[in-house]
């Protein structure tokens, strides 16, 4: 892991940590279990890497939404930290606070509140009308996928590499 | 009666309140903008007003002078796009939008020259004179997508972002190539002969124009930001810095003949984040209405002066040129789109549909500055033929294209604008993503579209912002306090129709939130006021809040409704979970 942090332009990334995270996440690579791997080699680089795939021109609606699926998947893992399959108020609030933590004239206070506010949102999207004494406990996949319904995640997340070939090897 | 004395400043105001009191007009009657645009009903007004000028003085109304329009009528317009231009999409597409300005504008230009050359050639129509290099001058004006034509048309429409800022960025940017192109050819026809050389030179000073005309918009950008950096005591002009500087980038560009359309967008783009945070609540609203009215009173006036001038004896009429013409703009843009957009899809994941690609040929009007230009050429013999055809494109592509385009993008379905509120939450996912991207970019050394943009908000954090921004101080107060009022006025006019049980009071509000979110104690509750003060911080925090809402109208000012209805909702959200 300490090999990701010699990477001179990811010092900036306010997000790094979740990033290098993701790499060593088991759910990522396709492992059976849960928690984090010490080592990767070139293999489960590639598996982490194809989840940025660009997507095809002869791909049908089933295979879109599948593709879909999986990239918010990877998404998911990574604000849920705790591997529970939910997203806390506590880690949405981590994830608020470590975006950011570029600057540094934020207090935590109104980090906080963005979180909070974020997350009343979320609930009114997925859960509607909740009565009083309700609790809403965290967002599921199901409803991180509502939430992101409104963005075309597919044409977004990947990246264009020059090389192709090393892709096709995971598939 | 002493009206030589007055004359000037009496007529310009006339003119203006005679187009102010069309646009009133028109919006008395509600259903006539939705079927007719508002552009083809003031060329129409300036059409009656010519009418009646040349009926009653039995002599050519006055013709638009060139210089009025492109020293104080383009401006306006040009400065309210590229201040209200939504960055992130226009960046996200640059790459695409500076091909069809360019390599777009260039083909239509050869295209539509050559072919009226080739139509001269034949002896039917008594057109042997014109040579070649008028008939290339002649499609360098006329190629060219007009933004103002294309602005009147396509705000109405609201069709997805994409593709209106594709056809937009295409028309604001190709004036560099117009410009170029504009210049050579008319030197070309006073010179005796033309070497090789010269068509070199012509190249390279396309680059010079472009290039140019961003570091003079850059530069007095640059300055405007520093300069309102000081401006805490006299907040009164800050709103006069940001016209100033935007018109003197326009006008030194003008000067050195480089692009000044290209020039003020570049300010207009690059000042605004920064004078945004520097200036204050009351000049910022300020700043937005005066653009606001001005391009609008601009927009009008144009489309006036079009059809007032179109009356006259101004014009030769030689029916087959002018058919050809209309003929060859059309066939050569949607060759043109295809071409360009085949290219272009081949690198894109996102790509742009045969639909999309229709509406961006449908959408290319022509309009003022076609007709400007043909003003200003030299006067040869035959240049109240092109005259007249400049005029018959124009009006063409206004009123059947204008009219027909809202029906056909309906009868298409093309994919239109997501009318959805920006929500905290989706500004945060995308930043998410953003900065997700460009760490993967890091890591797998590829130099991406995230990796610049990274670099560049690096570059931003460390040094502009340092010179260009005050000192970071927090005003929440002036917006919590506005907010407040709203929320306020608000809970009274709920109270008022009854809806709500009890008195209205934010405390009461606020406890039933608790046990909405999580049982856990929060010290810090779901304050109402402080959302939008969420907003004003992610904001400040330089990430841009996507306004959703249709960014050009004329009629109001992005963002106007926006605060309120999002109290309301908020208010309504929270009602309904109790």
């Amino acid at each position: 892991k300490e090999n990701f942090d010699s990477i001179p332009d990811l010092e900036f990334n306010p997000i790094r940590g979740k990033i290098v995270h993701a790499f060593f996440d088991k759910r990522n690579l396709r492992q059976e279990s849960d928690g984090l791997v010490d080592e990767i080699n070139f293999e489960d680089f590639l598996t982490i890497m194809s989840y940025f795939r660009p997507i095809e021109m002869n791909m049908d609606e089933e295979q879109l939404d599948r593709f879909r699926k999986e990239k918010l998947k990877f998404l998911f893992h990574m604000y849920d930290s705790d591997h529970d399959g939910k997203i806390t108020l506590q880690e949405y609030r981590n994830v608020v606070e470590e975006l950011l933590s570029g600057n540094p004239h934020l207090e935590k206070e109104s980090a906080r509140s963005i979180a909070d506010g974020a997350m009343l949102e979320a609930a009114s999207i997925c859960v509607g009308q909740m009565g009083p004494d309700q609790v809403y406990e965290g967002i599921t996949f199901d409803d991180f996928l509502k939430m992101w319904q409104g963005i075309d995640i597919e044409t977004k997340m990947h990246v264009r590499f020059l090389n192709m070939e090393t892709i096709a090897h995971c598939y | 009666l002493d009206y030589q004395h007055v004359q000037v400043p009496f007529e310009i105001t006339l003119w203006i309140m005679l187009a102010s009191l069309a646009k009133i007009g028109f919006h008395l009657y509600n259903k006539l903008p939705s079927v007719v645009p508002e552009s083809c009903l003031l060329i129409f007004v300036g059409l009656i007003m010519g009418g009646i000028i040349y009926g009653l003085n039995d002599k050519s109304p006055p013709v638009m002078d060139s210089d009025i329009f492109f020293l104080y009528l383009l401006p306006p317009i040009v400065l309210d796009a590229g201040y209200f231009m939504p960055s992130r999409p226009f960046f996200e597409n640059i790459g695409t939008i500076l091909l069809y300005a360019v390599v777009g504008t260039i083909w239509n230009v050869f295209g539509i020259g050559f072919s009226l050359y080739g139509i001269c050639q034949v002896k039917a129509f008594h057109l042997q004179d014109v040579s070649l290099l008028h008939n290339l001058l002649f499609g360098s004006l006329i190629a060219a997508v007009d933004p103002v034509a294309v602005l009147a048309v396509f705000e109405e429409i609201h069709v997805n972002e994409k593709l209106h800022i594709l056809v937009f960025g295409e028309s604001l940017l190709n004036d560099a190539v117009t410009v170029v192109l504009y210049k050579l050819f008319r030197s070309f026809c006073e010179m005796p002969a033309i070497k090789s050389m010269d068509v070199f030179a012509g190249v390279g000073k396309f680059f010079v124009v472009g290039l140019g005309g961003v570091l003079v918009g850059l530069t007095f950008g640059m300055t405007a930001a520093f300069t309102t950096r000081f401006t805490k005591d006299i907040r009164v002009i800050e709103p006069l810095f940001v016209f100033l500087y935007s018109y003197l980038s326009y006008l030194t560009a003008e000067m050195f003949h480089l692009s000044g359309i290209v020039a003020i967008i570049v300010c207009a783009m690059g000042m605004k984040r920064y004078v945004e945070a520097n200036i204050s609540l009351k000049s910022h609203t300020t700043v937005k209405y005066f653009m606001k009215m001005w391009s609008s009173v601009s927009d009008t006036l144009i489309f006036i002066f079009l059809g007032v001038s179109t009356i006259g004896e101004n014009h030769e009429w030689n029916w087959p040129y002018i058919c050809f013409t209309v003929i060859f703009c059309l066939i050569w843009r949607a060759l043109g789109v295809l071409v360009l957009t085949f290219f272009v899809n081949r690198f894109h994941v996102n790509t742009i549909t045969s639909k999309d690609q229709f509406i961006i040929a449908y959408g290319g009007l022509r309009g003022a500055i076609c007709f400007s230009l043909v003003f200003l050429l030299p006067d040869f013999h035959r240049k109240k033929l092109f005259i007249a055809a400049t005029t018959v494109v124009i009006l063409f592509t206004v009123f059947v294209q204008g009219m027909t385009i809202r029906p056909l993008v309906d009868l298409l379905a093309v994919k239109r604008k997501r009318e959805s509120a920006p929500t905290v939450g989706e500004q945060i996912h995308i930043r998410f993503l953003d900065h997700l991207l460009a760490g993967i970019e890091d890591i797998s050394g590829h130099w991406g579209q995230y990796y610049w943009k990274d670099k560049l908000e690096y570059f931003n954090s460390k040094y502009l912002q340092k010179i260009l921004l005050r000192e970071y101080d927090q005003p929440k107060s002036s917006i919590v306090l506005l907010y407040e009022k709203l929320e306020r006025k608000h809970a009274i006019e709920l109270a008022e129709a009854g809806q709500l049980g009890h008195a209205p009071s934010h405390p009461s509000l606020l406890n039933n939130d608790r046990t909405v979110i999580t049982d856990k104690k929060l010290e810090d509750a779901l304050n109402p006021d402080v959302l939008e003060n969420i907003q004003e911080i992610l904001a400040r925090n330089l990430y841009r809040i996507r306004r959703t809402g249709p960014a050009y109208n004329r009629h109001t000012l992005p963002g106007e409704t926006e605060p309120a209805e999002h109290a309301k909702e908020i208010l309504i959200l929270r009602h309904k979970s109790l």
